[in-house]
């Protein structure tokens, strides 16, 4: 049976926390995590309540899998109607924190209202309490507060999810991170639990998770699928040794590199902030970068990223606390600071990284909207002068102080926190804001991966690269490989990907065991966990379904066909340089054919049979 | 052959695989916080290390227990605890000079590694070789290769 069958309902207005059963239809029909959280979600919120009200409610889901022995089982979601986009927001995290959360007996945490104060939600196995946050960790740094928390409780095995000051202090973009360095990141999920008065949930669990429904068969298909992931080059050994930052050379090479706010498609500092040069000795303390690889629960890939900031670098030569090994940068990260904004500095993208973590920001929103400045800096639609300093491309010094600004919600910082779209629309120029649905493009280029153009188009949290993978097809050759540049058959690809990872998702596993993983071998492992019929038909039509779900919230939140697009710089500037030379997207002729295979009518909307086929 | 856990720190991502493994196999649960070995996440070194009972030959945990609840295990070289003995003292757990013993408030007992008789549930699971089960009186033989690897006295042609 794998769930508990038990969630939590909080209700911050009245200060109240309440166990509530799993309505197991619905664990039927949406498995867990992404999708049964967005199936509660849809069910109790209305679409168009404004994200940073009380009306807005706030879920923090895990899935069947998570905290058993399943490679990479310990995933957790965050779901809400997002600050940024304003469209329905999955935010998924790794770390430690969610199989914490199973291991306590909680399925699910449902956040309503708004506290009168700042609080905390402390629980210990079937114990929940609201404790309060004000002299103690409100206007506290990530770290702090966890730190703090452990110390109160005097319980170092704790584990903690909070917000940092970007969080409480309304930065669109602001993130959920947990154990430290781990990040429910994208959509502004972290400025939803601000504007509950929420910091933090502190997790400690001693029950476990011990209702699998046939161990024998689960131990069987979770130790074949642990050796496919051994066996694979990606999950066996590029990304172990690399991390995903193996990606930054490769997408450069083929001309899919986002640089300087979408100008152009190459970025010529790329090796310099690449895999291989965190491997490299530094010259000025003869240290590499990275310091070692590091798993998130029962993950056996272990991609993640412990790096160790130069000393002597500018940004932290007086700052002793960023000097010992912390979280690294990922492809994302590395390239949101560095490519989005021409800047080829690997010490300062890592002190970005660092400040990111620190005070709970997203660092793909927050990188890609630095880039927005600096463009408008270059065109001189932002003065010297109302920025505080010069902001060119390429300057790291910009870049950090720009970061240090928005976390602290200084100055011009308050308007970056709004994101790229407002502070564009502020400023006179909405077309140079690289996102879909207010949400800022992550490090693909829409021109360059045609299928990656489609799904940033169609992707229901706005712009994001893990809706629907189309970079393992046109760049890696996963499952197969296809032409870049092709328009044919992307959209049917597409609905296929964005239908499984849907399923990834709600499972409790990490989307990147799909390098390796077919839909089979998850579902061998899910089959196995949880009772009822979970065949491979089934789960592409909870995938489907989940995926219905979501577009029908954000149709009935105001969205329209016209916002399933791309910046026009995407669809008429082609790319300058490289193999994709001259290209743009094609999302016009794409658009029609994915919504005839997602069975949606011209407006984009689900028909009646789509509607009745889902059980919608 | 008598075989010992070995554990290279080196090699360890902090999956926590083993934790499950361990809990699984004793308790039947996916349950961390009832592992018999732990993993120690000494985060800004970088490193992560596996911690468990090293199986004392002169345990100190067996020679204070008031009950001899602790005894050998004369096939694996593992000190066991009898749950149907142990009264709970935790005299075991203050006379461990590594704190590998400890008490389990659940069962009333304390718990430690007993090498899974024979077969260890964490080294199964450990994906990078971090955790391995090899002969105890040889457990430097992967250490002292590689250091004979990089031993070079052949003169160069």
């Amino acid at each position: 049976m794998a769930w508990h069958r038990k969630i939590l309902r909080v209700n911050l207005t009245q200060g109240t926390c309440t166990a509530e059963p799993l309505n197991m239809e619905w664990a039927q029909q949406y498995l867990g995590q992404r999708g049964l959280a967005t199936k509660y979600f849809c069910e109790e919120v209305d679409p168009k309540v404004d994200p940073l009200s009380p009306e807005n409610k706030l879920i923090y889901a895990t899935g069947p899998l998570t905290g058993t022995m399943a490679s990479t089982g310990g995933r957790y979601s965050v779901v809400t109607k997002g600050a940024l986009t304003g469209a329905i927001a999955c935010s998924n995290s790794g770390g430690y924190f969610g199989a914490e959360l199973r291991f306590a007996g909680w399925d699910m945490i449902i956040f309503e209202g708004r506290s009168p104060q700042p609080v905390y939600l402390h629980i210990e196995d079937d114990k929940a309490e609201l404790l309060p946050a004000e002299n103690f960790i409100w206007g506290k740094s990530v770290w702090d507060t966890e730190a703090l928390i452990k110390q109160r409780h005097q319980d170092p095995l704790m584990r903690v999810s909070c917000i940092g000051k970007a969080g409480e202090n309304g930065v669109l973009f602001a993130a959920i991170v947990n154990d430290l360095h781990r990040a429910a990141g994208r959509s502004g999920v972290g400025a939803v639990m601000g504007s509950k008065n929420l910091k933090a949930v502190a997790v400690r669990g001693t029950k476990g998770v011990g209702n699998i429904h046939d161990p024998k068969a689960f131990f069987a298909a979770v130790n074949a699928a642990k050796k496919v992931l051994h066996d694979n080059p990606v999950t066996g050994q590029g990304l172990p040794k690399y991390g995903t930052q193996v990606l930054m050379n490769v997408i450069n090479e083929i001309g899919a590199s986002p640089t300087r706010n979408h100008r152009d498609v190459q970025f010529e500092g790329a090796s310099k902030i690449s895999a291989e040069a965190m491997h490299e000795k530094r010259p000025t303390d003869g240290k590499t970068h990275l310091v070692t690889n590091q798993a998130c629960f029962g993950c056996t890939i272990a991609c993640g990223r412990i790096s160790r900031i130069d000393e002597t670098h500018f940004s932290v030569r007086t700052s002793p606390q960023y000097w010992g090994a912390n979280g690294g940068l990922e492809y994302e990260a590395a390239w949101a600071f560095g490519n989005a904004n021409g800047v080829d500095d690997l010490e300062a993208l890592q002190f970005c990284n660092l400040l990111c973590n620190e005070h709970g920001i997203d660092p793909i929103s927050m990188g890609a909207t630095v880039g927005a400045v600096m463009e408008l800096y270059e065109i001189g639609a932002l003065s010297k002068e109302e920025i505080g300093f010069e902001a060119p491309f390429g300057s790291a010094e910009a870049l950090i102080k720009l970061v240090k600004m928005t976390a602290e919600g200084e100055g011009f910082g308050k308007i970056v926190g709004l994101g790229s779209k407002r502070l564009t629309e502020k400023y006179g120029h909405p077309e140079l804001s690289m996102s879909v649905k207010g949400q800022e493009f992550p490090a693909y280029d829409g021109r360059a991966l045609q299928g990656m153009g489609l799904e940033y188009a169609t992707s229901n949290r706005g712009a994001c690269h893990l809706r629907g993978y189309m970079v393992a097809s046109e760049v890696l050759g996963i499952p197969y490989k296809t032409d870049p540049q092709a328009t044919e058959g992307k959209p049917e690809l597409l609905k296929a990907f964005q239908d499984a990872t849907a399923v990834v998702d709600s499972s409790g596993l990490c989307v990147f065991t799909t390098f390796a993983w077919g839909l089979p071998d998850i579902q061998a492992q899910i089959q196995a966990a949880c009772e009822g019929d979970w065949s491979l038909e089934k789960l592409n039509l909870v995938g489907e379904r989940i995926w219905n779900l979501e577009r029908e919230f954000n149709l009935k939140a105001g969205f329209t066909a016209k916002d399933d697009t791309l910046p026009p710089r995407l669809l008429k500037e082609g790319c300058k340089t490289g193999p994709q030379k001259g290209a743009v997207s094609r999302i016009d002729i794409m658009m029609p054919k994915y919504y005839e295979v997602r069975g949606w009518d011209a407006n984009g909307v689900p028909t009646p049979e789509t509607r009745a086929r889902l059980g919608l | 052959m008598l075989k010992s856990l070995y554990i290279n720190p080196e090699k360890c991502t902090g999956c926590l695989q083993c934790e499950m493994a361990c809990s699984y196999e004793h308790e039947g649960v996916f349950n961390i916080s009832k592992s018999r070995i732990k993993v120690f996440d000494f985060h800004h070194e970088g490193r992560k290390v596996p911690y468990t009972c090293t199986q004392c030959a002169e345990a100190w945990c067996l020679h204070a227990c008031p009950v001899e609840a602790i005894r050998l295990d004369a096939d694996t070289g593992a000190k066991m605890v009898y749950d149907n003995i142990c009264v709970g003292c935790k005299v075991c757990t203050i006379a461990c000079p590594f704190g590998t013993i400890n008490y389990n408030g659940d069962t009333g007992k304390v718990m430690k590694c007993d090498l899974c008789g024979g077969d260890p549930a964490c080294a199964n699971a450990c994906p990078t070789g971090a955790i391995t089960y090899v002969d105890a009186n040889w457990t430097g033989l992967d250490k002292m290769r590689m250091w004979a690897h990089k031993t070079d006295t052949q003169p160069r042609a």
